[in-house]
C-alpha cells in the first residue's frame, strides 16, 4: 500500500538519522524523539505535522547557519561574496560527494556530530551575532546542551567546517526532497482535506524556503518536472483498460462522429440493391478488386513495387492482426489472471460492486436495481442447485435430444448453402440478364436468412438443456459460432469448385488468345513481309479477350456477401426492433392483453451475438481483403453506420437484458474466438495463395506461374547477390528443419515452466486457503485446530509422546457423532433439507469423517459461544470448527 | 489543492460552480478567504449523480468531516476526486470501506451488509435470503475469521473484484 510505504520511508530516514547519531557519545534527546514519532506514526498521522514543524524550524535555524558559515569561509578563503547563495546543482552535487568522502575518510563523524561541531564552533567564535536575535537565543540554548555532549572533538578549522556545512545540505536536500515526494503522493492519501490542505502548504512552504537556499532554479523546474511526469504517469492509465478502450473492430468506426444514418433507411436499401447489380458492372474493374492491379513491376520515379506490394501487404496484415490479437490476449490475461478464481468472492463482489455509481438516471437505476436483485437470486438458486441434482437421466436425455437437433440444423444448413452455391454455378453459365435478381444473389440471401434465423432456433432449442443461464451462454456462442464457420466454409469449398472449373476455362481463354496473336502475328508477316519490329494488334483494351479473372470473383463474392449480410443486419433492426417497438408503443392502448408486459413486448439488446456478428465481419474482412482491397473500405463504413444505427436502436427501441451473463469476466473468450476465425481465415487465403496459379492476364501476378514468384524475383533482380545466397541458404530444408525443431522445443521448454508456475501457484493458493481455514479453526474451536492433524495423532502409535490434551479426549465421541454426513458426494446435502442452508464450502475445516453418522445434528443450545466453549457438549462440541453443518436457529 | 486532488484547474472551479449551485445562498462565488461554509446532507444527495444511488447518504457522510453530512468545499471536492477516475484503486477501496460500514465502527459486520444488501435490491429479497447473501459473502471474504470484514479483508477482495474500478467511480 502506498501510505504504508511513505510511513516506511519516513520511519527509514529517521532510522538513518539515528544510526547516524548512534555515533555520538550520547544520542541526542531529539533522536529519541524521532523515534518515538516514528513508532507512533504509524497510527496518529496527525502527530507527524507538529513533528515536521519541529524538524524544519529546527533545520531552519541550522540552515542559516550554514549559509552563514558558507559566507564566513570563503571571505575568509577568496573573498567572493558572488556565489553566497547561487549555486549550480552540479556544483553542489560535487560539494555533497566530497563531503561524503570527507566522512567516509573520518569514518566517526557523522553528520550530527558534524551538526553540533557546527553549533559549537558557532558558538565559540560569536560569528553568528548579527543574526535574527530570538531564534539565535534559542539555538544557543541547544547547543549549549549539544555541546556539552561532543566537546572534545571539534577544534579544527576551516576544511572542517565546510564539511559540516555541506553534510548538512545534503541532509537538507533529502529533506526536500522527501516533502516533495509528499507533495506528489499527497493526492493517494486517504486523509481529510483540510489536513492535506494543511500539509500541502506547509510541504510547500518548506520546500520553496529552502529550493531557494539549495537548488535554485533549477531543482524547481525539475520539481515542475517531475509533478508534470506525475501527472502524465497517473494520466495514463485513463483509457488504457480494457473496458473503455474501442473494442479492435469498432477501432475505425469511433474516431468519426459525423454520420447520420436516421434519414432515409428506405432511399439507404434501394441504394443497397442498386449497389449490388452495380458491383456487377462497372465496379468489377474498379480499385477495389484484385483484377484492377496490373503486373507492372515497377511504377514511377521511386520505383514502387506494386505486385511485391501487394502481396506483401496482403500477407502482413494477417500478421498483423495475429500479433495484435496475442497481445491483447496476453495483456488480458495478466490484468484478469492475478489467481482469482472465479466464484471464490461471487457474494462479496455482488454485493459491494454491482451498484455502478454512474447511474443517473432513474430508469437506469430501478433497471439496475432489479438487475442486481434478480442475480443475487440467481447466485441464491446456484447455490441451491449445487445441492441438488434430481432427475439426471430426463435432463441428459433432452440434452442430447437438442444436441442432435442443432447438429441436424447445422447440417442443413451447410447443405443449404452449398446446394445454393452449386445452383448459382449452374446459374452464371446462363447468360445474365436472364436471370432475376433473385436468383443472382441467391447465395448470399440465404446465408444471410440462415444467420439470421438459426440463432433464435438455437435458443428455442438449448431451452431443452436446462443448463445454468452462463453455460448456456457459452453453449449457444458455440453454437451460433459453429453455424457461421460451417456456412463459410462450405461457401468457401464452393467457391473453391467453381475457382478450379475457372481455371479450365482460362487455359482454353489462355490457349485462345495465345493463338490469336500467333495468327495475328502471321497475317502481319504474310501482308508486310517483315519479321522484326511488328506493332502489337491494333485492339482496344475493351475488347481484348479475357480471362475470368478467379481473383475478382472471389472478391466479388465477399463484397456480396458483406453488403447482403449489412443489408440483413440493418433490416432486421428496423424491422424486429423498430417497427415491433412502435406497435407495441403504440398498438398497446387498443389491445386486450398488455403488449409491453406480455407477449412481443420489447426486443432486447443481445450483446453476445452482437460481438460475434462483429467476430465474424472481422473474419470476412481477413478473408476477402487479399481479393477485395475495397472490402476494407466498405467495412469501414459499415461499421461507422451501424454504430450509430445501432446505437440509435438500443436506445430507442430496445430494453435491456433482465440479467447479463458475461460470457467470461475477462474479454479473453472473445478475443480466443476472434483469433481462431482469424487462423481459420487465414488458411484459404494462404492455401490459394501457395497453391493456385493466378489467372494469366489480370491481377499484379498475372503472367506468373505461382503468387510468391514476386518475391523470388524481387531478390533476384533488386537485391544485391549476396542477399540472395543467404536467401537460398535460409530456405534450405537443412536449416528450416532444426529451426522448426527448435521452435518446439522452446515451446516445450516453456510449456513446461508454464505448469510448473501453474502447480507453484495452485500450492500457494492452497497454503492460504490452510492458513485461512486455521485462523478460523483457532478462533471458533480453540483446542482443535485440524481435523486432518487431528487424525494423524490419533494414528501415532505411541500417543503417551504427546502432551495428552484431555479435553479432547472426552470431546471426541460426541465430536464424532456431531459430524456431518458428508459421505456422499454432496456435501451438507442430506443434513440440509432446508432449501436456503446451503453449504458450498464445507471445506472450511477440511474435515473427513471417518464415522458413520448415527444421528442428526442436535440443535445448537443458546450456550456459550463455539469459540469459547471449552466444555464437552454431547451431541454439539466442536461441530462447528469440523465443518458440519453448522446448526442452525 | 490542485496537488491534492486528481482534477485539474478547470475542474475545480467546474466544481465549485457545482457547489455554488447546490446552495446560492450559502456559498459565495469567490474563495479567496477561504470562507467557512459547509452544505448540508439533503442538498448534496439531490445532486443528479447522486440522486440514484443508494448508497447516496453513505457517500456524503464518509467524506463529510464531522460524520454528518455537511460539506465543506474541501470535503466536496474530495470526494468527487476519489470517485473520479484517477484515483488509484487502493484510495478508492479505503473510501469503498467507510461507504458500506455503515455504523462506522472500521470493520463491515452483518447489519452493514444486510443494510447495503438491502439498499442495492429495494428489500426485495427475502430475510432468510439476505441472512443467507450476508453469511456467504462474510464467508467469502473474511480471513481471520472474526465473522466481520475488516478493512484488510475488504481490501483482499476487492482489489481481485474485476467490476469495481469501473463501478466506482462517478463522472462530474
Amino acid at each position: 500500500m502506498e501510505i504504508d510505504a511513505e510511513y516506511d520511508s519516513g520511519s527509514d530516514v529517521d532510522s538513518k538519522r539515528r544510526a547516524k547519531g548512534k555515533n555520538k557519545p550520547k544520542p541526542a534527546a531529539r533522536g529519541k524523539k524521532a523515534k518515538a514519532d516514528s513508532v507512533e506514526e504509524s497510527e496518529e498521522e496527525e502527530e507527524e505535522a507538529p513533528r515536521k514543524r519541529k524538524g524544519r524550524k529546527k533545520k531552519e535555524e541550522s540552515e542559516e547557519e550554514s549559509e552563514e558559515e558558507q559566507k564566513g569561509r570563503r571571505k575568509k578563503a577568496a573573498g567572493s561574496k558572488k556565489r553566497a547563495v547561487k549555486k549550480d546543482d552540479s556544483e553542489e552535487e560535487s560539494e555533497e560527494e566530497k563531503g561524503n568522502k570527507r566522512k567516509g575518510g573520518k569514518k566517526g563523524a557523522s553528520r550530527k556530530e558534524k551538526e553540533e561541531e557546527n553549533n559549537k564552533e558557532k558558538k565559540g567564535n560569536g560569528k553568528a551575532a548579527g543574526k535574527g536575535g530570538k531564534d539565535k537565543q534559542d539555538d544557543k540554548d541547544k547547543k549549549k546542551n549539544k555541546g556539552k555532549n561532543s566537546s572534545g572533538s571539534s577544534s579544527d578549522d576551516n576544511s572542517e567546517d565546510e564539511s559540516m556545512s555541506e553534510g548538512e545540505m545534503a541532509r537538507l536536500k533529502e529533506e526536500v526532497e522527501e516533502k516533495k515526494k509528499l507533495i506528489v503522493t499527497l493526492r493517494n492519501k486517504p486523509w481529510r482535506m483540510k489536513r492535506r490542505l494543511k500539509c500541502l502548504k506547509e510541504a510547500q512552504a518548506f520546500v520553496e524556503k529552502f529550493e531557494g537556499a539549495l537548488g535554485k532554479g533549477k531543482g524547481r523546474r525539475l520539481y515542475a518536472f517531475k509533478v508534470m511526469m506525475t501527472k502524465v504517469l497517473m494520466g495514463m492509465p485513463y483509457g488504457s483498460i480494457a473496458r473503455k478502450t474501442v473494442p479492435r473492430d469498432e477501432q475505425d468506426s469511433a474516431m468519426d462522429f459525423s454520420v447520420l444514418f436516421e434519414f432515409g433507411v428506405i432511399c439507404y436499401c434501394l441504394i443497397w440493391i442498386k449497389l449490388l447489380t452495380f458491383l456487377q458492372g462497372y465496379c468489377k474493374y474498379s480499385i477495389m478488386f484484385y483484377g484492377y492491379y496490373n503486373n507492372q513491376r515497377s511504377i514511377g520515379l521511386l520505383q514502387f513495387r506494386l505486385p511485391l506490394s501487394y502481396l506483401l501487404v496482403g500477407v502482413g496484415i494477417f500478421g498483423y492482426s495475429l500479433m495484435v490479437v496475442i497481445r491483447t490476449m496476453a495483456r488480458n490475461a495478466n490484468e484478469g489472471g492475478d489467481g482469482a478464481e472465479e466464484g471464490a468472492f461471487t457474494f462479496s463482489w455482488k454485493l459491494f460492486t454491482s451498484w455502478d455509481y454512474l447511474i443517473g438516471n432513474p430508469e437506469t437505476a430501478d433497471n439496475k436495481f432489479a438487475s442486481t436483485t434478480t442475480s443475487f437470486k440467481e447466485s441464491i438458486v446456484d447455490e441451491q442447485e449445487n445441492l441438488k441434482d434430481e432427475n439426471i437421466h430426463l435432463r441428459r436425455f433432452l440434452r442430447v435430444i437438442a444436441n442432435i437437433l442443432i447438429l441436424c440444423c447445422l447440417g442443413g444448413s451447410g447443405y443449404l448453402i452449398y446446394y445454393v452455391v452449386k445452383r448459382s454455378q449452374e446459374f452464371a453459365k446462363k447468360d445474365r440478364n436472364e436471370l432475376t435478381w433473385l436468383q443472382k444473389n441467391e447465395v448470399e440471401i440465404v446465408m444471410s436468412l440462415l444467420g439470421l434465423v438459426c440463432p433464435p432456433l438455437f435458443e428455442v432449442i438449448s431451452e431443452l438443456e436446462e443448463y445454468h443461464p452462463r453455460i448456456a451462454l457459452k453453449w449457444q456462442l458455440a453454437r451460433i459460432f459453429a453455424l457461421f464457420l460451417g456456412n463459410l466454409y462450405t461457401f468457401l469449398f464452393a467457391l473453391f469448385d467453381e475457382v478450379n472449373a475457372k481455371l479450365d476455362n482460362e487455359k482454353e481463354i489462355k490457349n485462345e488468345t495465345i493463338w490469336a496473336l500467333k495468327e495475328y502475328y502471321d497475317n502481319y508477316t504474310l501482308h508486310h513481309n517483315v519479321t522484326e519490329n511488328i506493332p502489337p494488334p491494333n485492339i482496344s483494351p475493351a475488347d481484348v479477350i479475357r480471362g475470368p479473372c478467379w481473383e475478382t470473383e472471389v472478391g466479388i463474392e465477399f463484397v456480396k456477401l458483406t453488403v447482403s449480410d449489412i443489408q440483413v443486419t440493418y433490416l432486421t433492426i428496423l424491422i424486429g426492433d423498430f417497427l415491433r417497438a412502435v406497435i407495441v408503443r403504440f398498438l398497446n392502448y387498443c389491445w386486450c392483453w398488455d403488449l409491453e408486459a406480455g407477449f412481443p413486448s420489447y426486443g432486447e439488446f443481445d450483446i453476445s451475438g452482437n460481438v460475434l456478428g462483429l467476430i465474424f465481419n472481422q473474419g470476412m474482412i481477413w478473408m476477402g481483403a487479399f481479393y477485395a482491397p475495397g472490402l476494407v473500405g466498405i467495412n469501414v463504413l459499415r461499421l461507422l453506420s451501424s454504430m450509430y444505427y445501432q446505437c440509435w436502436a438500443v436506445m430507442s427501441c430496445n430494453v435491456p437484458h433482465e440479467r447479463v451473463f458475461k460470457a467470461s469476466r475477462s474479454n479473453n473468450f472473445y478475443m480466443g474466438l476472434l483469433l481462431l476465425v482469424l487462423f481459420l481465415s487465414l488458411m484459404p487465403v494462404i492455401y490459394s495463395i501457395m497453391t493456385l496459379p493466378p489467372s494469366f492476364d489480370c491481377g499484379p501476378f498475372s503472367g506468373k506461374d505461382q503468387m510468391y514468384d514476386v518475391i523470388m524475383e524481387t531478390i533476384e533482380k533488386d537485391l544485391p547477390p549476396f542477399m540472395a545466397d543467404i536467401f537460398s541458404y535460409a530456405s534450405n530444408p537443412g536449416l528450416i528443419m532444426p529451426a522448426v525443431l527448435l521452435m518446439v522445443l522452446a515451446i516445450y521448454y516453456l510449456n513446461a515452466v508454464s505448469k510448473a508456475y501453474q502447480n507453484s501457484n495452485m500450492d500457494l493458493k492452497r497454503k492460504m486457503q490452510m492458513q485461512r481455514d486455521e485462523e478460523k479453526n483457532r478462533r471458533n474451536n480453540k483446542d482443535s485446530t485440524n481435523q486432518v492433524m487431528k487424525d494423524l495423532e490419533d494414528l501415532l502409535p505411541n500417543k503417551s509422546l504427546i502432551p495428552p490434551p484431555s479435553a479432547e479426549e472426552t470431546e471426541k465421541p460426541a465430536d464424532q457423532l456431531s459430524k456431518s454426513p458428508k459421505v456422499t458426494g454432496k456435501p451438507g446435502a442430506a443434513a440440509t433439507g432446508k432449501g436456503v442452508n446451503v453449504k458450498k464450502d464445507v471445506s472450511l475445516a477440511a474435515a473427513n469423517p471417518r464415522a458413520p453418522v448415527t444421528r442428526p445434528p442436535g440443535p445448537r443450545p443458546p450456550g456459550p459461544l463455539p469459540g469459547i466453549a471449552r466444555g464437552p457438549l454431547p451431541g454439539q462440541g466442536m461441530g462447528r470448527g469440523r465443518g458440519g453443518p453448522p446448526p442452525r436457529r | 489543492m490542485l496537488d491534492c486532488t486528481f482534477f485539474t484547474r478547470k475542474e475545480i472551479l467546474r466544481l465549485h460552480g457545482r457547489y455554488h449551485e447546490l446552495a446560492p445562498h450559502l456559498v459565495p462565488m469567490d474563495y479567496t478567504n477561504d470562507p467557512d461554509v459547509k452544505v448540508p446532507l439533503a442538498l448534496i444527495v439531490n445532486m443528479p449523480e447522486l440522486k440514484e444511488n443508494p448508497f447516496r447518504n453513505r457517500i456524503v457522510e464518509s467524506f463529510s468531516e464531522d460524520g454528518k453530512g455537511n460539506l465543506s468545499f474541501n470535503d466536496f471536492v474530495d470526494m468527487f476526486s476519489v470517485l473520479s477516475e484517477m484515483a488509484p484503486r487502493e484510495l478508492k477501496a479505503i473510501y469503498a470501506f467507510k461507504i458500506y460500514d455503515f455504523n462506522v465502527d472500521n470493520y463491515i459486520c452483518k447489519e452493514d451488509l444486510e443494510k447495503t444488501l438491502n439498499r442495492l435490491t429495494k428489500e426485495e429479497l427475502t430475510p432468510e435470503e439476505v441472512i443467507l447473501v450476508c453469511e456467504k459473502a462474510i464467508e467469502e471474504a473474511d480471513l481471520d475469521g472474526d465473522n466481520k470484514l475488516s478493512f484488510a479483508d475488504f481490501e483482499n477482495m476487492i482489489s481481485r473484484a474485476p467490476d469495481f474500478l469501473s463501478t466506482f467511480h462517478i463522472r462530474i
